[in-house]
């Protein structure tokens, strides 16, 4: 089981497909270092092994040492993911002595101008470089993580080669996931067919470029599909979500199904919400599917796809991931691919939290 | 990449810890995005993981311990263990 805590949605970039909501939640209402630290405890009383610190920009957070201190010590297997922008060598230092088991820094491209055109921060680029060598100077392991889409991914390769030269043992290339920001930006970001079948062959052959030294996970994106994934393991069964403002959610995008009221640890103990909260339910197992699903013999293993697909695609968070061939919205998911415009419009950029992007 | 051999030095991947986790009361294997918990033949064999010990040394510790033929336990230690390689658990 594990546990991803947004520490803040305060972050210097703003990429286009970021999985954060389209309203931020403000630096005012964030959980104080005391909260974080007593959540941690709770979280693995109640058998959380790995916790993902997120954001935002976790780094944004003058108390992370602090906070990685608290859960490394609590027994959490802790992973950082960030952007690296803010990581000096002394931050990387001060972070591996906490006790930190793993840092996870993303990147946009191979190219310094593409990259930070896609984050919408100049000198981003040069400064995950940098952020690369004080991990691992500082010792801490690294995954390099790509999020691919039609406007990076012929970077493959480039990025895989990068990654490795970085000392990353591991790569993830995970394809954008369509909703929130990546709806919004969807035409400026979703691949065609060609598109995608090249990338699948570019991280074979990266896979086997660097066998033995670096790993290459690869998430592969939903809308070429016809079975959708199974996302999160499933609703409520083995990974919680903490937003800024202390809201658990059993994946980040849940906020965007209307009808559910989210509890906040800052209200009710973590033990309690995960065992019986009714937001947490209510997706949860097989009961709640429609019964195309419950009596699919894949309904343990996808549980249905994304509830917050389903909605965005759907209308309805209830029925099955369009991505999936038998919904009879699956025309919705092929349109998007087939509609898709010739040249990507330019990106809606995210804004710093409490305002949402006024497009274009 | 060649499989391990018995003359191979075995330690965790960067970034892999192997601890007792004392919610389950089981010994838990994990990195980033992965966790498995090892049966009790695993966990025997990843106890003794050092990155000092080789295969053989490991497989002759378990061969006395649970009094069993040598060779038979050296093959299924390698062969474990080159199942974590693969996944890029155990390196060497
Ligand atoms: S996806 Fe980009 S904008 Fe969103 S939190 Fe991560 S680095 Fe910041
Ligand atoms: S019918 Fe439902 S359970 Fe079966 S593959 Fe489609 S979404 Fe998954």
């Amino acid at each position: 089981m594990s546990l991803l805590a947004e520490l803040t949605h305060r972050c210097p970039l703003s990429c286009p497909y970021c999985s954060n909501p389209l309203t931020l939640d403000a630096p005012a209402g964030e959980l104080s270092t005391a909260e974080w630290c007593d959540l941690f405890d709770q979280a693995a009383a109640l058998g959380v092994l790995q916790l993902h610190l997120s954001g935002g920009e976790p780094m944004a957070r003058r108390d992370l040492p602090a906070l990685v201190s608290h859960a490394a010590r609590a027994g959490l297997y802790t992973n950082l993911i960030t952007s690296g922008v803010h990581l000096t060598a002394d931050r990387a230092r001060e972070l591996a002595a906490a006790g930190l088991d793993h840092l996870q820094l993303s990147f946009q491209h191979a190219d310094a101008a593409e990259a930070d055109r896609i984050g919408g921060m100049r000198g981003a680029h040069g400064r995950k470089l940098e952020a690369a060598a004080h991990a691992r100077a500082a010792g801490i392991p690294l995954t390099v993580n790509l999020v691919v889409h039609r406007q990076n991914i012929g970077a493959i390769a480039a990025v895989a080669a990068m990654a490795a030269a970085l000392g990353a043992g591991r790569l993830e290339v995970a394809h954008v996931q369509y909703y929130g920001w990546g709806l919004l930006n969807r035409a400026s970001l979703l691949p065609d067919a060609a598109e995608l079948a090249a990338a699948t062959a570019a991280v074979e052959a990266a896979r086997a470029a660097h066998a033995g030294r670096m790993l290459i996970d690869y998430v592969t994106p939903d809308y070429h599909a016809d079975r959708p994934k199974p996302c999160m393991g499933g609703w409520g069964r083995r990974f919680l979500n903490i937003t800024p403002s202390g809201r658990a959610l059993p994946c980040h995008a849940a906020e965007t199904i209307p009808g559910l009221d989210f509890p906040s640890v800052r209200d009710q103990a973590l033990a309690a919400i995960w065992r019986d909260d009714p937001a947490f339910h209510r997706f949860r197992g097989t009961e709640w599917m429609p019964d195309t699903c419950r009596s699919c013999d894949r309904r343990e293993l996808d549980w249905g796809g994304c509830r917050c697909q389903a909605l965005a695609l759907a209308g309805d968070a209830a029925a099955m991931d369009p991505v999936c061939g038998r919904s009879d919205r699956h025309h919705v998911v092929r349109a998007a691919v087939a509609d898709r415009p010739g040249l990507p419009p330019p990106f809606r950029y995210r804004q710093a939290p409490g305002r949402v992007a006024a497009g274009g | 990449m060649t499989a391990m051999a018995s003359g191979d030095v075995p330690r965790f991947a960067r970034g892999v810890r192997f601890r007792f986790d004392e919610v389950r009361g089981r010994w838990v294997l994990l990195s980033p995005e992965h966790l498995s918990l090892p049966d009790e033949h695993a966990v025997a064999v990843l106890q003794l993981v050092d990155g000092e010990r080789t295969v053989a040394d490991i497989a002759e510790m378990l061969a006395r311990r649970f009094e069993a033929p040598a060779g038979m336990i050296l093959a299924d230690v390698l062969a474990m263990l080159d199942g974590l390689r693969a996944q890029g658990r155990v390196a060497r």
